[in-house]
């Protein structure tokens, strides 16, 4: 079934023009500057107020922040009046905000990977919680900046980035909405920064992963609202009668989101004029609203967004179609069916009925089938094309992302048994499980769709190095080796510690002996955390390189098999 | 009846069978006789060429890959 490219495709491509007119105004109307020159305005104004009468100092920084930003706008709009009639190309793809999301996917990585590593560096040597910076740059404010940065900063614009590019490319369409995927875009980006510097200045609400206040929530939802526009529009007009798997699992991802993020947050500000909010839930209640949103934002933002790269980028890097799309579509429907229940498992032993624990462990045991149903549908892609792994390095960062994906998603549903979390929960078993996920995962395969996506977006042969992508995944993949190893370590002697009872049934430990007894695994993991970082520090350097040599040297071409 | 337990006792029953019924379905449709062919040219559907959309008027890939899946086939 042929979509007929004549009068009904007018919506998509305009109005038919010869090709060699094929270029369409901005279409702006004068008014509509005008417009939003005072809206900008209105918001300088009341961002000023809000600066001079804020309550809290996070509350008054963050509105001399979107103070600056709006003026910022504002005087850019009044120098563009004039020339505002920039034409603009739209019979092609759009990728400028990708292009921009690649750079920030990279920025905002090595800005995670650098907190992360020096906070483990922080536990091990307590004396980096500098008495100079206590109070803003001391363990507890920057944890939270670490994982934000890491899962929202670098994987959000991961994922923003790639989807666009895959929804574009699958749906056969530019992304609708115009200049709206620059909004989501730059607004994202607002809402990192307005998030880490709040933490830094102790704006939070003390939820896990949704710690910024209700403005910063508020906003985010409404850039969430307008990438669900953009996405769900590209799909509408798209020219390809069936939907590609991988915008499926973009689609839930964006949709969970939205609704998690939405239903954790609510919450009323004690002032218009200060960062305080009280939550509505309370007690076990909101402990399970908020777990429900935790696990949630690993099983959708970390799994069903990641899930959406890999259907695309894997079979496009191996040059191969997925190995079985039935597969894909099984394991998509079992792994949103599943996921959604299993956020009970992160509160065995509390306040929460056991029923709900239970329901929540079940499901988080069943979850394990279709996890490891698409990572052998990913790894089976390369049937009959395995000497890729030796000789295409990004494939081999695809295989390595899928098999970390494997791991975490066994030792998940193991953690989340009853028994086996009576050890492990509180332990650093639980950092080492999460990273395996987040770096082997999350991480291997945001590089592997960077290194394929940089030299697209700028029109390059291939990377600069082959030869610093390789350093790259060793560096990383051993990162991740002694990261994993020496948690699982220290986590289960410090589960074994806390447990320990002498014959008169005493606690034979104190907290502060495992803390003691930590200190070897907490370095190797901050020296892990090096050798990760510095991986990433190449690759930014083999980006530079790439996109600023007006001609990439083909370094390395394929080798055949021997 | 609270509304408690209104809305546990209809997450229990009606629900919980929709919810499954679905799921099930959704399975039993992928492997629907005659999806085969539908599903392979979907899979080739991203191979093609992604620098630019297609020319209007131009048979997308998707359908392309339809005809030689349906070639081999036969």
């Amino acid at each position: 079934m042929q979509i007929k490219a004549s009068a009904p495709l007018n919506h998509v491509y305009g109005p038919q023009i010869p090709p060699a007119m094929a270029v369409i105004q901005r279409g702006d109307s004068t008014d509509m500057n005008i417009l939003r020159m005072v809206i900008y305005g209105l918001i300088v104004l009341f961002a000023a107020i809000a600066a001079d009468w804020g309550r809290d100092l996070a509350y008054s920084v963050h509105a001399v922040i979107v103070m600056v930003v709006a003026a910022g706008l504002l005087l850019w709009e009044i120098r563009s009046y004039d020339d505002a009639r920039v034409p603009v190309d739209t019979t092609g793809y759009m990728d400028g905000p990708i292009r921009a999301g690649v750079i920030a996917t990279a920025f905002w990585g090595i800005a995670g990977f650098l907190a992360g590593t020096f906070i483990a560096f922080q536990l091990a040597f307590p004396v980096l919680n500098f008495d100079w910076s206590e109070g803003y740059a001391n363990f507890g404010r920057l944890r939270p900046l670490h994982t934000s940065a890491v899962i929202f900063a670098f994987g959000g614009n991961a994922l923003i980035a790639t989807s666009f590019y895959v929804v574009q490319r699958t749906s056969a369409a530019r992304l609708w909405g115009g200049n709206l995927a620059w909004f989501v875009f730059w607004g994202y980006q607002l809402f990192i920064v307005l998030a880490a510097t709040g933490y830094l200045l102790g704006s939070t609400q003390s939820k896990e992963y949704a710690e910024p206040e209700w403005y910063v929530d508020i906003w985010l939802t409404l850039v969430w609202v307008a990438y669900l526009a953009v996405f769900l529009g590209t799909i509408i007009k798209r020219r390809e009668p069936h939907i590609y798997v991988a915008n499926w699992f973009f689609l839930a991802f964006i949709v969970t989101v939205a609704m998690l993020h939405v239903v954790n947050n609510l919450s009323i500000p004690v002032s218009i004029w200060g960062s305080k909010s009280v939550q509505v839930f309370a007690g076990v209640q909101d402990a399970m609203t908020q777990w429900w949103y935790g696990h949630n934002a690993v099983g959708f933002f970390l799994t069903a967004g990641f899930l959406g790269m890999m259907y695309y980028f894997v079979p496009k890097q191996a040059e191969r179609p997925i190995y079985s799309y039935k597969l894909s579509i099984i394991h998509f429907w079992a792994l949103i069916f599943l996921y959604i229940w299993a956020g009970p498992h992160h509160l065995h032993y509390t306040a929460l009925p056991d029923w709900a624990a239970t329901l929540g462990m079940v499901f988080s045991v069943v979850l394990w089938m279709p996890s490891w149903g698409g990572m052998i549908n990913g790894l089976m892609t390369l049937e009959g094309a395995w000497d890729k792994i030796r000789t295409d390095p990004i494939i081999r960062m695809f295989v390595a992302s899928l098999a970390f994906y494997g791991m975490s998603t066994f030792e998940g549903p193991m953690m989340s048994i009853r028994a086996v979390n009576s050890l492990s929960h509180y332990t650093d078993w639980t950092i080492g499980h999460v990273h395996s996920g987040a770096l082997g995962w999350n991480g291997l395969i945001t590089f592997g769709c960077l290194y394929f996506l940089t030299p697209k977006l700028w029109g390059r042969a291939q990377m600069y190095s082959m030869a610093a992508i390789n350093w790259h995944f060793w560096l990383a993949t051993i990162g991740i080796v002694l990261y994993a190893a020496s948690m699982w370590v220290t986590g289960i002697m410090e589960g074994l510690m806390w447990r320990e009872v002498d014959a008169n049934g005493f606690l034979v430990n104190s907290f502060a002996d495992t803390v003691a007894a930590k200190f070897p695994m907490y370095v190797v993991r901050g020296l892990g955390g090096v050798l990760y970082l510095s991986g990433a520090l190449i690759m930014v350097w083999n980006m530079w390189m790439t996109i600023r040599q007006p001609e990439a040297r083909p370094v390395n071409a394929p080798v055949p098999a021997e | 009846m609270d509304t408690y337990s209104l809305l546990r006792q209809f997450a229990d029953s009606w629900a919980l069978l929709a919810l499954f019924l679905f799921f099930v379905g959704s399975i039993l449709f992928v492997l629907r006789p005659g999806s085969r062919r539908i599903h392979e040219a979907a899979a080739r559907s991203i191979l093609r060429d992604d620098a630019r959309p297609p020319r209007d008027g131009a048979p997308s890939g998707h359908d392309a890959s339809r005809d030689e899946a349906r070639e081999e086939a036969v």
